[in-house]
């Protein structure tokens, strides 16, 4: 909201299948139309938010990232691009310099330490970004990395900066579970975070992982509780104990499950689900005007 | 002949380590002068790469011959483009001094 002027909602949650995306689906189909809402399916190494909004995909841009290409004959094998690679791109080999693209992060650094100039960098297609009109007019856009790609940070990068969103607008990025690169990378200028967990001990354990990367980050968050009843107490106490906000709580249930595995959102299974996360968007927006003010 | 053989500790006598990339150290080992010296591998905790880091210190080494456990595609690519002859260890072998031993018994397999 700070710069952008929307305002921006990561879900995340460490552990994968607690419902990151059923709970960013649903919260993107309450809040429409009265709200302007930009989807971004960010999880680019499996996107599925696709499956529950249904856009009608109308634009494509591939997602690239430069990597180096040696001129062999202004390259003085001087080894200097290898020794600045933080990634172990480049080898010096022999009289040559081997480059490993799927290592390349594309920085840069190669180049522009190059003394003789012998590095121009190249557009090497990673996946593609895809955009279109979504259920109840909810914009949508995801990215979908290549299988055999190991670099997704490049591509949820330009897939955040591809759709441009206008002064009030509410943008929605549902994020790969886990809490790595890829998941920085989509927290990354977030207003706020929804986290969304489950009460069992691996629930716990990759939340706390997310919880200390809001920290660092400076990112508001609060959690949903999802599958509430299975497991145990202990995502509750640590919650409790420091003082973190449970803003939701989804039963386990089986009805949930069947219309998830339909394609179908939590505002399919009972309208009420509307209301309440119209009431957690309010919530979110309270938290995140404090936030700025402080 | 020079050989890195990779282990993991800086002893000849210590436990040889199945990793390329990942290996804690790497023993060198010249067989004309049979000097050894220890090689800390400053890439062990990188997130990728590893591999190609490992390859790139053979290189600068000047080695010959690298023995290990296993070699990673990329490790394998740069080794090979560099001429450096792959070995794998024994199964009975425990420490690096084992290999060397191996080695010049040969007894070990080229990787390919």
């Amino acid at each position: 909201m700070k710069n952008s002027k929307a305002l921006c909602i990561a879900v995340a949650s460490g552990k994968g299948g607690t419902g990151k995306t059923t709970v960013a689906t649903s919260l993107a189909l309450s809040l429409t139309p009265q709200e302007n809402v930009l989807f971004l399916d960010c999880d680019v190494e499996a996107p599925n938010g696709h499956l529950f909004l249904r856009p009608r995909i109308e634009a494509e841009k591939k997602a690239v990232i430069l990597i180096p290409r040696i001129d062999v004959e202004k390259c003085l094998t001087c080894g200097k691009c290898v020794e600045v690679c933080q990634f172990h791109a480049l080898a010096e080999i022999g009289k040559s310099i081997m480059i490993f693209p799927q290592l390349c992060h594309g920085c840069g650094s190669c180049a522009w330490h190059c003394p003789s100039k012998a590095i121009k960098e190249i557009k090497n297609p990673i996946g593609v970004l895809e955009a279109g009109l979504a259920l109840k007019g909810i914009r949508f856009a995801h990215g979908i990395l290549t299988i055999s790609e190991p670099m997704a940070t490049p591509i949820i990068r330009q897939l955040k900066k591809w759709q441009k969103t206008e002064t009030g607008s509410v943008i929605i990025q549902d994020a790969p579970p886990g809490a790595s690169c890829s998941v920085v990378e989509t927290l990354r200028g977030a207003d706020f975070a929804l986290l969304v967990s489950e009460p069992t001990p691996f629930g716990l354990h990759d939340l706390k992982q997310v919880l200390d990367i809001l920290k660092e980050m400076n990112i508001p968050g609060g959690v949903i509780i999802n599958r509430d009843g299975i497991g145990d107490f202990q995502v509750d106490q640590f919650l409790k104990q420091n003082h973190i906000p449970i803003m939701m709580r989804i039963p386990y249930s089986t009805e949930i499950a069947s219309a998830v595995a339909a394609g179908k959102t939590l505002l399919d299974v009972s309208s009420n689900y509307g209301l309440e996360f119209k009431t957690l968007f309010s919530q979110i927006k309270k938290r995140v005007m404090e936030n700025e003010t402080c | 002949m020079i050989l890195i053989i990779s282990s993991q500790n800086a002893d000849i006598n210590s436990p040889v380590d199945p990793r390329f990339g990942r290996s804690q150290f790497f023993i060198k080992y010249d067989t004309n002068t049979n000097h050894w010296e220890a090689i800390k591998n400053s890439s062990v905790n990188q997130r990728g790469g590893a591999g190609i880091a490992a390859a790139q210190i053979a290189v600068n080494h000047k080695a010959e011959v690298v023995i290990s456990g296993d070699f990673g595609p990329n490790a394998f690519n740069a080794l090979k483009a560099a001429g450096i002859t792959m070995m794998t260890f024994l199964q009975d072998t425990s420490t690096v001094q084992d290999t060397i031993d191996h080695y010049k018994q040969g007894k070990l397999n080229p990787f390919e």
